[in-house]
């Protein structure tokens, strides 16, 4: 597993995410009000949504575009709907961020 | 013909007593109300929600007007009694009313006892009593200055707590060494004093005060040792005393309360006396349970009917400060024939106490866990033998006999004749026999059927879980709909409190109206992030992640990611050099569609999020602000060319558009507001489908309101006509700025008018003037902080990282 540096935990608002560019897409990175972090695509299961763009609210967020719920740590879809987005692993070394890239990477190959 | 009754008092006993007495023999007294207060019957314990802010007046009125006329009563208001004439049977007010009886009550209630210190006279001075006394109370805490209660029993305990919701700085002084210590032993009193400070009040005990100092009103209270406390409100609330005045000079036998039999019968066989004033073997009394049932069996003699006699009983205390759960019944002072079991729990702040004699409980203190009580009080009632359930008493009802701890079950477990509503004495087996013979449904029907919960409201809680076991899946707990899954409050309790408890944060507000969740969620942390912007617009710092992505990047999302972005061109007109600067940006930046939109502006729409703030520059230079088409807010005031093109216009449509729109931009409301100005009533600008429309002519401006035409179709209605633009201009404004004070989040302003009633709104922002000025006022000061552009802000490096990625990674290996 190799860990990718993609800045620091100061970078993310909390309870708000950023987005890292990758060549198989976008990646959301987000920081709960807790300061966890937590990294999965930036795909809604449901049409596409830009999940990086929601409300962050405990360990979830809410897609923009039409109010699905996904949890950060599953990358799966609460309540009532089904579907899920992969979820990329997270290293915290005191400020910096790390994710393993090659996870998703392997995963789309 | 009927007799005479005349009642003297107008609080909860009389008006109890009257309601069992139309019961029982409807027709028989033409009776006649003599109040002191200038007012209906209200329930007076709850006195203490309407200081805090939790309750209005409104909501504790128990009769109304109206039920006095629909029983024929005869109510004089703000009416005191000051001589009765046993001889001739006639009582005369103050104001020269004299009126003839054949049977008289006396309920003149208690006095508040002020100590007789020195400047117990002084403005600023208060006891709390009755509603005048919260008013005053409530004008002193304006100031947000320091008041003073002198008294930690249960009343001076409210009191304060009311007082710090509303602002202010209070100490409480308390003459013995433990809070409220008639009721509580030491260990709960020290619990409950600890449980005060937590609240930012301070408490001090063994405070003796030596006299209020002042000069011409309250300036502090000096104590016995020296120490003076400053304060500019003091409130003595150190007990009651009888009103026995107006009986002792009529000559009846009085004591510390006037004396009567128990059949609420005084010396005097046409007079009866009941509620605080009176004096029933050796007991005066307090505590609404007892009044009430001196109700019963003064209503009872009234009838002729059964023969009711007063019994004894002690009576639960409870305190009504939200937050603070504290229970205490019976006698608690130690003996050597008496055994206690005690449970503490230090880190939940639980204390329980059960004293017991001859292995029945004889009092009951619980602090921080008060579910057992009514359990326990029916155990002493019935004075039960314990002996059996020693070793798990204290540990409640749920661990007896392997019930389980679901509280559900604990009700189901209540014997038939297990007190539910101390207050008005209900049973458990009354209310489920009124939910099953009567079809009661609801927790109001409840209330209304058996006057269970409908006085302190303490015992809501079991009576709804006794809905719910009586009538299973039907029971459809209260139509208030929650904000959302994070808490049990609706949209408007929640505003409601946020003023009255001066919560200006978001977390402050979950801490304080207990969220069940964390941070809340993507419904309910948008309404919250818009109530406190709209109720402390120069306090609160909006919090951006808590708004939906286009308030937060000021632009539209689009289904594919991308956003859309509409400059403000003010009443739908534009000029050459802003079409060029647009044709401009479009090529730049290759954006792939522009379209006229229904509100007079121009949208273009595809354009990545990180070329948001380069259009906003581009556009920014050619003088375009934020067209504000994502917010929920004031979107666009559209408008025909009325006065200075078209023949028919008969006013400067197009003028006082714009002229709108300028003042009210960058406003936040609930929800969406749209507007149009017609300039005559051919109507072109279609301003009879707004949230606010105006449609000129000769006379003036018709304003229009609530209309819509999107999910629903329905025309607006006519808020009036006025002469002027300015008077149109500030109507309108006053009437946004209501809307946004008053309407739930993502109401539109016309589901909000159909709630509140035209009439309503007409009546506040058209013919009150005074009010419409307010209105206009507070919105003009919201929008200091509110008028700034949020696109040139962005501009000039605003939330940079909103609009660039945290980092690219991995391009490299892909190419190689």
């Amino acid at each position: 597993m190799t860990w990718t540096s993609i800045g620091s935990l100061c970078d993310i608002p909390r309870r708000g995410a950023r987005c890292v560019a990758t060549p198989q897409g976008k990646i959301a990175v987000f920081r709960t009000a807790d300061d966890q972090v937590f990294a999965i695509e930036d795909h809604c299961p449901h049409k596409g949504g830009p999940l990086s763009q929601g409300i962050v609210h405990g360990a979830a967020v809410t897609c923009p575009l039409h109010n699905w719920v996904i949890s950060l740590e599953t990358g799966r879809a609460l309540g009532a709907d089904e579907g899920s987005v992969r979820t990329i692993p997270v290293r915290i070394e005191g400020e910096r961020l790390f994710i393993a890239l090659d996870a998703l990477a392997s995963k789309a190959a | 013909m009927s007799e005479k009754l005349v009642i003297i008092g107008n609080g909860m006993a009389p008006g109890r007593m009257l309601e069992h007495l139309l019961e029982g023999a409807p027709d028989r007294y033409a009776v006649t109300i003599f109040n002191a207060e200038p007012r209906v019957n209200y329930d007076r314990i709850m006195l203490s929600p309407v200081l805090s802010g939790e309750k209005e007046f409104e909501e504790i009125v128990i009769h109304g007007d109206g039920w006095y006329i629909k029983h024929g009563i005869t109510l004089y208001k703000g009416h005191r009694i000051v001589a009765i004439d046993r001889d001739a049977r006639t009582v005369t007010s103050d104001h020269g009313v004299t009126e003839s009886y054949d049977r008289l009550v006396i309920a003149t209630g208690s006095v508040p006892f002020i100590i007789p210190v020195p400047g117990k006279g002084l403005p600023g001075v208060l006891s709390y009593r009755d509603l005048d006394d919260v008013n005053a109370m409530l004008l002193a805490a304006q100031s947000r200055a320091k008041a003073i209660v002198i008294g930690g029993g249960l009343l001076g305990l409210e009191a304060a707590a009311g007082l710090k919701e509303r602002g202010m700085e209070v100490t409480v002084l308390h003459v013995m060494p433990t809070l409220m210590e008639r009721q509580l032993d030491p260990a709960a009193g020290y619990l409950l004093q600890k449980a005060v400070e937590a609240r930012g009040i301070k408490v001090m005990t063994r405070a003796n005060t030596k006299a209020i100092v002042g000069n011409g009103k309250v300036e502090g209270v000096e104590l016995m040792d020296g120490t003076t406390i400053p304060a500019t409100l003091v409130v003595m609330a150190v007990g009651i005393r009888p009103n026995i005045a107006l009986a002792k000079d009529a000559g009846l036998e009085v004591n510390r309360g006037i004396v009567v039999d128990d059949r609420m019968q005084t010396s005097d066989p046409a007079i009866m006396a009941l509620g605080e004033c009176a004096e029933v073997g050796g007991h005066v009394y307090g505590l609404v349970a007892p009044l009430y049932e001196m109700a019963r069996v003064a209503a009872a003699g009234l009838t002729d009917g059964e023969d009711r006699r007063f019994v004894h009983s002690d009576t639960p205390t409870k305190l009504k400060v939200t937050g603070i759960d504290l229970y205490s019944l019976g006698d608690f002072a130690d003996g050597d024939d008496r055994e206690e079991i005690i449970l503490r729990d230090a880190s939940a702040g639980i204390y329980k106490r059960v004293v017991l004699q001859d292995n029945r409980i004889i009092g009951t203190v619980l602090f921080g866990e008060t579910a057992d009580g009514a359990w326990f009080n029916d155990l002493k009632k019935k004075a039960t033998d314990i002996s059996e359930m020693r070793d798990t008493l204290i540990f409640g009802q749920a661990f007896q006999g392997g019930a389980s701890s679901d509280p559900l079950a604990a009700v189901a477990a209540l014997a038939d004749d297990a007190e539910i509503c101390g207050c008005n004495g209900v049973g458990k087996g009354k209310i489920t026999g009124a939910i099953t013979g009567k079809g009661l449904t609801g927790l109001d029907d409840v209330r209304a059927h058996t006057k269970a919960s409908a006085s302190c409201g303490s015992c809501t809680g079991l009576v709804e879980q006794l809905l719910k076991l009586t009538l299973g899946e039907a029971y459809n707990p209260a139509a208030l709909q929650p904000m959302c899954g994070c808490t049990s409050l609706g949209h408007d309790d929640v505003r409601r409190l946020i003023k009255a408890k001066g919560l200006k944060t978001i977390p402050a507000i979950m801490q304080e109206l207990e969220w069940k969740t964390s941070c809340g969620c993507a419904k309910c942390r948008p309404a919250l992030n818009y109530y406190l912007v709209c109720d402390w617009p120069d306090q609160y710092a909006d919090d951006y992640q808590s708004r939906f992505i286009n308030e937060r990047v000021h632009a539209n999302i689009q289904k594919d990611g991308t956003y859309s972005v509409v400059p403000r061109m003010w009443g739908g007109v534009t000029s050459a050099g802003e079409l060029r600067a647009i044709a401009d940006v479009v090529d730049k930046f290759r954006i792939p569609t522009v379209k006229v939109t229904g509100g007079q502006r121009i949208d273009m729409l595809g354009i990545r999020k990180e070329d948001l703030p380069a259009v906003w520059a581009d556009l920014g230079k050619a003088g375009f602000v934020s067209g504000h088409a994502y917010a929920k807010g004031l979107r666009t005031v559209k408008t025909c060319v009325g006065s200075d093109w078209c023949r028919f216009g008969t006013q400067d449509s197009t003028g006082l558009g714009i002229r709108i729109e300028k003042f009210m931009w960058g406003s936040w409301t609930p929800a969406k507001v749209k507007m149009a100005v017609s300039g005559c009533p051919r109507n072109c600008a279609e301003a009879t489908c707004k949230d606010v429309g105006v449609v000129c002519v000769d006379s003036g401006y018709e304003i229009h309101f609530a209309g819509a035409a999107g999910l629903d179709i329905k025309g607006t209605e006519v808020l009036g006509l006025v002469k002027t633009e300015d008077e149109a201009l500030e109507v309108i404004v006053a009437l946004v700025q209501m809307y946004r004070e008053q309407a739930r989040y993502l109401e539109r302003i016309y589901k909000w008018a159909k709630r509140v009633g035209t009439a309503e709104i007409k009546k506040q922002v058209l013919d009150d003037v005074e009010k419409r000025r307010a209105y206009f006022e507070r919105f003009v000061f919201s929008q200091k902080f509110a008028q700034v552009d949020p696109w040139s802000e962005r501009v000039s490096g605003k939330d940079k990282h909103e609009f660039r990625p945290l980092a690219s990674v991995g391009f490299a290996e892909a190419a190689e």
